[in-house]
């Protein structure tokens, strides 16, 4: 059934330094603390947030000028099945706070030493083969609610990303100076 | 230089411009995004085959995920993705062991202050959360790397969708299994702990 159960090296390779990296960031960032995670959605730490929408934003300042320039061929989008991403989302939000990581973090949580994140990624296993069981009903139900395809939201909208991505920096950099100031004004008291 | 990379923690910030500079580099040398749950499934696709190949080989989720383009059979399920995977156990070691924060962690403080001190408890929520966990992020069709990051800076409509969701359905069970009362005053746990 395998004909290659393993990819290529240069492949391997490639992934390999990615994770290296994305690993190393990740717990430099504190993002695979269950603490930090946990308290991100109990509005007490916004490492999270902080973390997530600088990447965002600085990720699609660098993809769409490249983009741009013909430097890449191409996005890589997953297909908008508005019921499916809402519903998973949902899901997915008891399992994040439940478990206090994320599939990436859990990974990484591992390699700080974090014994319970283990015990995550063993139900986390459990979970994607009971998931591909369900898939087709699920599918059959939900994937033809919201199909939207490939679509981004300036697609949506009819207008050029710079406009969102420019007004997602603008927002994000409004949003950090509120914090930064509110988090030394709860450490002076 | 090798100061800095003892330190316990950096900036978010920081950390958050190195993931977006991340991401430029899979998509321009590699033609890939980040993500990390689709390799879940290729993994417990393998230990479902290990006993029953057959239904592997005709269930309609592992052929979207892993089926080979033409003919039967599937492409190879130790792909990019599933390096990626086992390098971010590596490299975060690699940084907690420069920074000095490895620990054997089994029950995390937030977790006992609410719930106990039980290692059984905490490891059944963990299993449990996991499952969910997955369980979820398949349905989206990514998790908070596929989608949150790599989909949301290339503005997907689906990854946008999922994050916020997800947000929503984070806080509300927070603040199902924590209480309202601890919701928005930051205490000195958060700061400290590296």
């Amino acid at each position: 059934m395998f004909e290659h159960f393993f990819a290529d090296p240069k492949t391997l390779l490639m992934g390999a330094i990615t994770g290296l990296v994305f690993g190393f960031l990740l717990q430099k960032g504190g993002v695979t603390r269950y603490n930090v995670i946990v308290n991100q959605f109990r509005f007490k730490d916004f490492t999270v947030l902080k973390t997530m929408l600088t990447a965002i934003v600085v990720g699609a300042i660098g993809i769409y000028a490249m983009l741009q320039f013909g430097m890449i061929k191409g996005l890589q989008l997953k297909g908008a099945e508005l019921a499916m991403n809402a519903g998973g989302g949902l899901i997915f939000g008891v399992g994040m706070v439940l478990l206090g990581y994320c599939p990436g973090t859990a990974l990484a949580a591992v390699g700080q030493g974090s014994r319970d994140a283990a015990i995550g990624i063993v139900g986390a296993l459990v979970g994607a083969a009971v998931y591909a069981e369900a898939y087709p009903l699920l599918a059959k139900a939900l994937q033809p609610i919201g199909n939207l395809g490939k679509i981004t939201i300036a697609d949506a909208a009819h207008a050029s990303p710079w406009w969102f991505i420019v007004g997602l920096g603008v927002f994000a950099a409004g949003l950090f100076v509120w914090l930064e100031k509110r988090e030394r004004r709860s450490l002076s008291v | 230089m090798l100061g800095f990379l003892r330190k316990p923690r950096w900036s978010p910030y920081l950390v958050g411009i190195g993931i977006g500079v991340l991401s430029w580099c899979t998509f321009y040398f590699m033609e890939k995004a980040l993500g990390t749950s689709t390799a879940f499934v290729g993994a417990a696709g393998s230990g479902v085959c290990a006993i029953a190949p057959d239904h592997v080989a005709s269930n309609a989720y592992y052929l979207r995920e892993y089926g080979a383009k033409s003919g039967g059979g599937f492409k190879p399920i130790f792909d990019w993705q599933m390096a990626l995977d086992f390098a971010l156990v590596a490299g975060a070691f690699i940084a907690a062991w420069l920074g000095g924060t490895f620990r054997r962690e089994r029950v995390p403080t937030v977790w006992a202050e609410r719930f106990g001190p039980s290692v059984a408890k905490r490891y059944a929520a963990a299993f449990i959360g996991g499952f969910i966990l997955i369980f979820g992020a398949r349905m989206a069709g990514g998790c908070t790397s596929g989608h949150g990051i790599s989909g949301g800076l290339q503005l997907a409509v689906s990854s946008w969708m999922f994050f916020i969701s997800m947000f929503i359905s984070g806080i509300a069970t927070a603040a199902a299994l924590f209480g309202l009362s601890g919701f928005g005053r930051p205490g000195k746990a958060e700061v400290t702990n590296v």
